[in-house]
């Protein structure tokens, strides 16, 4: 065996570990196989150190720095205190050392609370923990625990072998999910026995696809039996509704699946650091040239000196260097005096700013949504700036712009159509109305069910659940008299229909009540559940009384409209299900439409009361229960985009084969006939799905298939077969999916509206007028993408809509230049510069591929940009990220990706900032994001408001870094000239290395959190703010704080210079006012940066010149003689003490400041 | 509701601080505010720049020059290096009293005790009275750490080059020369005095000097400093701290001795003075030049134009500011107030 896995690079095998219990560690089969314990920590307790500063040397800066204090040590650039210029790397070191430390503790607790989480291996009869488990065992797993490995599920307590998992510590998803153990591999009947496993487990190599596995099951016998991801328990999911569950543990410990997927943040850099970068780099330049005036300059003045003066020290041997010579050291002299030019505390500060403005995002109530109570949520923690960056937002559509609740609204049986004007009505006077109002509505006809109907009500409490469908009242007279002749040997299609509805799909039935904690739903007493309903309808219509009277007054055309309604709607009530049984189902679906349809079916009283993997049960509106025995499921893929169930027919013994999908993957699979009704019912139903796509409806076709048994025996061999295979499987097993599904008879169609979430048409109004271009794209036909598109305002009735759909490239291309041709000449018309006309452009995917290829692309891009809004409709997952990518990187612009399906992923990824919407559709999009949010309206703020005063607080701030440096470093700058450049500070290197780490650090990383410049309403108010905010870091601003700085330093030296001029003050007597304007100019030039002041900011403000005062007051009353050469003993008390130092104070950083106030 | 607030644990706290609601204080700059502020800034200023103006102009001040290039000077023959115990004569006449205290500097030009190499070249802990380091001074004086076999104390280049011109100054009373008084004491900081330069405990001092050498430059060791005042001797000689204490400008003045005592103490009289230098210093390897300067002072120290000049031409400015926007405010009646 163990040749065998060898030999076989992709895949491996595995036996029980029962027959080797007790044989040493080297008999052991799987010793190979990593084990169950877990070790997420970077770092040893040993190597931290020599680990965390390998990492923190791959920062280019960081080695900068290092090679700055190393220089120091070098003797020939006469460093005074070589240690003391390791205080700011080594205090910028540990602090990064210190978190990361911080991080890695936690780390640790975690892993090891998790390795010694208890759970139940077969064989070790001790309770055992997670860290025990091995590759081999069999583990048992109880009702509402975790799963502690990635186990191949034996066995299940259910009778049926199915349990059920919640997959939501992986990928969010609270459904529950199906698994199935693998039948006949050992004896389960009626205790299961792991002794009896006697075969060979061959599986893939662990890999980190959550929702892929492939493994076989060798038997003694050499029979082989596949399965799939529908048999395996992940590591990280709960066991839900099963008591327990016994499982083969494959792979353990980091080859588990949840933790491949455990992927560090990821870092992505954003285009304000790399802009900061090249800034860094005009700074080391300007370093490098103000180094070589000093060389030079020294050089100079050493040449120009007759002879040796008293103050130049020769060397021991009494030599005197060559002047070029010492000019050459004073180049690196001049290095270490002027390095703090680079600022060694801006990438700290940096980050430190970036963990603020991501606090205040996080805890921002507005972005906090609180039906499903998450909060915004920042994955990658370094690129909130480009929040403020923002110029084309690419948007999903379905999830994204609307609710994806889907509601069942028409349908189309037969080619005959039934609009469910009642459910239209619903929605057109939700849109006219205020939500509260649609409440009443709904009370005020269900008034006319009677009881029953008030009690669902309370079930409907938000009027969005799609559980509310109000049946068509021809469609149900048509149902009742389909069903009074049900016993006729053929089966009406307008009851097929509904059986394709309620059976075609993969609906996990659970008690709407129960919950799902309890491992047996039916011990919740009923009694209870009574009450409980009773009053809450009680209560909502308390309130609502007067509301309706209300309603009365202002609106009574519509209430006289509901009036007739209700007598169809009365009728109706008579054919609901009065059980509160059946009522008190709820269905769990992987997708909101299979959900709609279920709900749908049951409102006409096909009620699905039971899904077992090898049945469904169903209740016919007559009351009787019909258990389908399903002999197939061929799930739902973005290739056939359709899926079918096959079953069997209890009454008939017919294979039925039901099959949905999109209108465009059936329509070419339906059976060929001449037949002309059955071509009419063809047209008839294109026909329909054009309509109900006009309308913004999501529509799918409903066919059936009547398989012959012969070709059902065929065909299932096939399917053996290819389910088995370990290679190439998908393509297998829809290769097999696809020889059934042919010949299809059209059953019917639906439409299903997915609703626009709250505020989607503000949001993109608000995101066009701050100048950003917004682009959907969609999986939608171009007709419900269109009229979505009207109806958030992504197009404007009076807009210039271009739709462009072609066959082939040839007319892609001429259509495509045409168009430009018209746009360009439309945007240079002087009449139409004041109109307030947009162009949209309307691509759908087929052409959209054309005009991505390569030679098209300029062309296309070139048109996109001229219009004002772009909808591609009909576009893969693939498709998608290539526009991002295209217009990212043929515009040069920063994009921004919102979605909230796994079809989204590529295109999130793709862009410089994806953001997930954390929505119906599960995890993926939000996992892959950059940012999650749970509505598409907290993009409004999320963007305008976050991402503008991210933005402007750290352009800022950076510049502000530049600046006051530079204008510090300057001081010394200017020094030099009257030093003989010779590298003479004026300023205890101490207080120097304080000033930038201490007194003037704090007020800018302040200034970067908690600055705003505009206020939240203001921004939300005035949208086009948000395009002027975006010019705030450009190299232009850069370099005017860079003058800005230069002028300031002349001033903050020249001053004191020219009032000490020609007097006794000494060296550091000199330095310390200068030091002391320095600290207040560049504060006040802060304070003039700062747009509002609270009480946090004064505090900071004043409490750093209260430190600057007192650390340098304590540091010159007790420094005797500690820092050679500086003299700072009782400096500043004696400057204190001298009008002078006041008077000198005051004008210098008037003069230095005034400049800004202009 | 409980159950809705259950719910809703990961709401964010609603606080002002969180919601980045904490009321705020935005400067407004408007005409109302800004030129009222001008003018009373402007004023201030003015008001100022006059103060320290009229002070700096009562200030009096009296420079010569002895540094002796020029071959009509009266110091000429003393320039030149070869000369040794060189005395010159500086002979001035003061027309009106200048009045007292007098404080007597003299300066030197061009010379760069800011240079780098040179400020560290001396042993703080030596100066502190270490004897350890009497014996082996620090790394940092070199060369000047020892004459080769002997330390030398106090070692360093600052030690070395200390300026060793010293005055003497005359007043002619009746045609005889009359002695002015200096007075040496307190011209050094006090708490380089007291604080951080010490001499040993050693009595006598010289004992503490046992096995060093003088400063190659020095004509006396350091514990013969002062003649006339054995206390004034040592590291705790005054114009030993004042020399000690680096000037921050190559061109600069260093106090010498202040008159302060008997018939000076209300300042010079009117009348005719002589100056006997005996002219030691170097000053021509780098193009120096020495001066004496005799000057009082005031609160704001010696006498510096500057400052007032500053401060009246900013008030000024500010004045004139506002002048301007007032006429600006006056023409649009609504300026641009937000």
């Amino acid at each position: 065996i163990e040749k065998m896995g060898r030999n076989k690079k992709d895949i491996r095998n595995l036996v029980s570990n029962l027959p080797y219990e007790g044989l040493g560690k080297t008999k052991q089969p799987n010793r190979y196989f990593p084990g169950n314990a877990i070790k997420t920590t970077k770092y040893t307790l040993l190597l931290f150190i020599p680990m965390n500063l390998f990492e923190q040397f791959h920062r280019l800066a960081n080695i900068y720095f290092v090679c700055l204090a190393i220089l120091n040590f070098v003797p020939v650039v006469n460093a005074f205190q070589p240690e003391v210029a390791l205080i700011p790397i080594c205090v910028i070191l540990s602090l990064a050392a210190l978190k990361a430390a911080w991080e890695d503790f936690r780390r640790y607790r975690s892993d090891r609370k998790l390795n010694n989480t208890p759970c139940f291996i077969y064989s070790r009869f001790t309770k055992s923990r997670w860290k025990d488990v091995r590759v081999g065992d069999f583990v048992k797993v109880v009702c509402n625990e975790i799963v502690p490995a990635d186990l191949l599920l034996l066995h299940s307590s259910d009778p049926s072998g199915v349990c059920h998992i919640e997959t939501s510590n992986l990928d969010g998803e609270t459904n529950l999910k199906q698994r199935r153990a693998m039948s006949g591999i050992c004896i389960s009947d009626p205790e299961f026995k792991p002794e009896s496993f006697n075969t060979v487990v061959v599986c893939e190599k662990p890999n980190n696809n959550l929702n892929h596995f492939k493994c076989y099951v060798e038997k003694p016998d050499k029979d082989k039996v596949g399965t799939g991801i529908e048999s395996l328990l992940l590591r990280g999911c709960k066991m839900r509704n099963t008591h327990h569950a016994v499982g083969f543990v494959v792979y353990a410990g980091h080859e588990t699946k949840s933790m491949l997927n455990n992927n560090a943040p990821r870092y992505k850099r954003s285009k304000l650091e790399r802009k900061l970068n090249t800034d860094v780099i005009f700074c080391v330049i300007l370093l490098l040239s103000m180094c070589l005036v000093g060389a030079l300059g020294h050089f100079l003045w050493l040449q120009a000196l007759p002879s040796g003066p008293p103050y130049l020290v020769p060397d021991s041997n009494g030599h005197l260097d060559s002047p070029s010579l010492s000019g050459f050291y004073m180049f690196f002299t001049m290095i270490i005096l002027l390095q703090i030019l680079i600022p060694i505390s801006l990438y700290v500060s940096i980050e430190l700013v970036k963990i603020g403005q991501i606090y205040f995002i996080t805890n921002d109530i507005d972005l906090h949504d609180d039906e499903t109570d998450r909060r915004v949520q920042c994955k990658t923690l370094n690129i909130t700036e480009d929040l403020g960056q923002i110029e084309y937002v690419f948007s999903d559509k379905t999830g994204t712009l609307t609710e994806n609740k889907m509601v069942f609204r028409r349908c189309s049986i037969m080619g005959t159509e039934y609009p469910h004007k009642e459910n239209v009505k619903c929605s057109t006077f939700e849109h006219a109305l205020t939500n509260s109002l649609y409440i009443i509505y709904i009370l005020y006809v269900s008034t006319c069910f009677g009881g029953f109907a008030a009690i669902r009500l309370a079930v409907l409490g938000e009027p969005e659940s799609g559980e509310d469908v109000i049946p068509d009242r021809k469609l149900l007279q048509q149902i009742s008299r389909a069903g009074n002749c049900s016993g006729s040997q053929e089966i009406d299609p307008y009851l097929d229909f509904f059986l394709g509805l309620a059976i075609c799909n993969t609906v996990a039935v659970s008690m709407a009540t129960a919950q799902r904690q309890r491992v047996n739903a039916n011990s919740v007493s009923l009694p209870h559940i009574f009450t409980s309903w009773q009053r809450k309808p009680k209560r909502s219509r308390s309130i609502l009384e007067d509301l309706v009277v209300e309603e009365d007054h202002f609106n009574p055309p519509v209430k006289k409209e509901d009036f007739e309604d209700t007598t169809g709607l009365q009728m109706c009530s008579l054919h609901a299900p009065s059980d509160t049984n059946s009522d008190n189902l709820s269905y769990e679906a992987e997708s909101p439409d299979e959900a709609a349809l279920v709900y749908a079916a049951k409102a006409y009283g096909f009620t699905l009361l039971n899904r077992t993997p090898d049945s469904v049960t169903l209740r016919l509106p007559s009351g009787e229960d019909l258990v389908f025995e399903v002999l197939d499921t061929l799930t739902f893929d973005s290739n056939r985009k359709r899926m079918s169930v096959l079953v069997r027919h209890p009454i008939t013994r017919e294979y039925v084969l039901y099959t949905k999908g999109a209108d465009y993957a059936i329509m070419e699979l339906l059976v060929k006939t001449e037949i002309p009704w059955q071509k009419n019912i063809a047209a008839g139903t294109q026909h329909h799905l054009d309509c109900y796509a006009k309308d913004g409806l999501r529509t799918l076709c409903f066919t059936k298939k009547v398989v012959s048994y012969k070709e059902y025996e065929s065909w299932s061999v096939n399917r053996q077969r290819a389910l088995a295979a370990i290679d190439h499987r998908e393509e297998l097993v829809m290769d097999t999916a696809v020889q059934l599904e042919t010949g299809l008879s059209l059953l019917g169609a639906t439409g299903i509206e997915d609703r626009l979430q709250e505020s989607v048409p503000d949001t993109i109004v608000a995101l066009r007028e701050a100048g950003i271009q917004v682009w959907v794209l969609t999986g939608d036909k171009p007709e419900t993408a269109v009229n979505i598109g009207y109806a958030c305002r992504l197009l404007e009735e009076e807009d210039l809509v271009i739709n462009m759909s072609c066959k082939n490239k040839l007319v892609c291309t001429s259509i495509l230049d045409c168009t430009l041709e018209e746009v360009r000449r439309y945007s240079e018309d002087p009449r139409n510069v004041d109109t307030t006309q947009g162009i949209s452009l309307v691509i759908d995917g087929c052409t959209l591929t054309m005009a991505l290829s390569s030679d098209l692309q300029d062309r296309f891009v070139d048109l996109a940009k001229r219009c004002r809004s772009v909808l591609c409709c009909r576009v893969t997952p693939l498709q998608k990220s290539r526009v991002v990518k295209m217009v990212r990187e043929k515009l040069k612009v920063m994009t921004l990706a919102v979605g909230d399906g796994a079809n989204d992923v590529s295109m999130i990824q793709a862009a410089d900032i994806g953001i997930g919407l954390s929505g119906q559709e599960g995890m993926q999009a939000v996992m892959a994001s950059d940012f999650a949010i749970s509505r598409f309206k907290h993009l409004n703020k999320l963007i305008l408001v976050h991402g503008h005063w991210c933005y402007t607080r750290l352009a800022n701030m950076i510049i502000y870094f530049f600046y006051k440096n530079v204008a510090y470093v300057n001081l010394l700058f200017w020094y030099q000239f009257f030093c003989g450049f010779s590298g003479t500070t004026m300023i205890d290197y101490w207080l120097m290395i304080f000033f930038n780490l201490f007194f003037t650090s704090v007020p800018p990383i302040m200034f970067g959190i908690m600055d705003r410049d505009v206020s939240a309403e203001m921004l939300l108010g005035v949208p086009e703010l948000y395009r002027m905010g975006q010019g705030e870091y450009t190299f232009s601003t850069f370099w005017v704080s860079m003058l800005d700085a230069f002028y300031q330093s002349l001033v903050c030296f020249f001053i004191p210079y020219l009032a000490y001029q020609d007097s006794d003050i000494d060296v550091f007597t000199f330095g310390t006012p200068l030091n002391t304007i320095s600290l207040f100019t560049i504060i006040l030039h802060l304070s003039i940066e700062i747009k509002a002041w609270t009480v946090v900011h004064w505090v900071i403000m004043l409490g750093s010149v209260a430190l600057y005062f007192i650390v340098t007051l304590v540091y010159s009353a007790i420094c005797v003689s500690c820092n050679p050469p500086s003299n700072p003993y009782w400096i500043l008390q004696s400057q204190m003490a001298d009008p002078m130092f006041y008077l000198l104070c005051i004008i210098t950083t008037v003069v230095a400041l005034m400049p800004r106030y202009y | 509701m409980v159950k809705q607030e259950q719910e809703l644990a990961n709401r964010p706290d609603n606080t002002a601080f969180t919601q980045q609601r904490l009321p705020a204080w935005q400067p407004m700059l408007s005409a109302g505010i800004v030129i009222p502020g001008f003018v009373i800034i402007g004023l201030a200023f003015i008001g100022i720049g006059v103060a320290l103006f009229i002070t700096s102009k009562n200030i009096q001040v009296m420079e010569m020059d002895y540094t002796g290039f020029e071959p009509d000077s009266d110091c000429f023959k003393c320039s030149n290096p070869e000369e040794k115990n060189c005395v010159c004569q500086l002979d001035f006449n003061i027309s009106s009293r200048f009045e007292g205290p007098v404080f007597f500097y003299y300066g030197l030009s061009n010379y760069f005790q800011n240079y780098r190499r040179y400020g560290v070249s001396k042993d703080d802990a030596q100066l502190s009275g270490d004897l350890d380091n009497f014996k082996s001074p620090s790394d940092t004086c070199s060369p000047y750490d020892t004459d080769g076999i002997k330390p030398i104390v106090p070692c360093g280049s600052i030690a070395n080059s200390m300026f060793n011109d010293t005055f003497l100054l005359y007043r002619e009373v009746n045609g005889t020369n009359e002695l002015v008084p200096l007075d040496g004491k307190g011209i050094a900081w006090w708490t380089d005095y007291n604080v951080k330069y010490r001499n040993p405990n050693v009595t006598p001092l010289k004992e503490a000097f046992e096995g060093t050498v003088k400063p190659l430059f020095w004509p006396r060791p350091a514990y013969e400093l002062d003649t006339s005042d054995p206390n004034n001797n040592g590291f705790i000689n005054q114009d030993f701290l004042v020399w000690m204490r680096r000037a921050a400008l190559p061109d600069f003045r260093k106090l010498y001795r202040r008159i302060a005592q008997g018939d000076y103490a209300r300042g010079l009289p009117a009348g005719n003075y002589s100056l006997k230098i005996a002219y030691n210093y170097p000053v021509l390897s780098f193009q120096g030049r020495k001066k004496v300067v005799f000057s009082n002072v005031s609160w704001m120290g010696g006498r510096n134009d500057f400052l007032g000049i500053a401060y009246l031409v900013i008030g000024s400015m500010c004045v004139f500011m506002s002048i301007v926007m007032l006429i600006v405010y006056a023409k649009f009646k609504f300026p641009e107030e937000d």
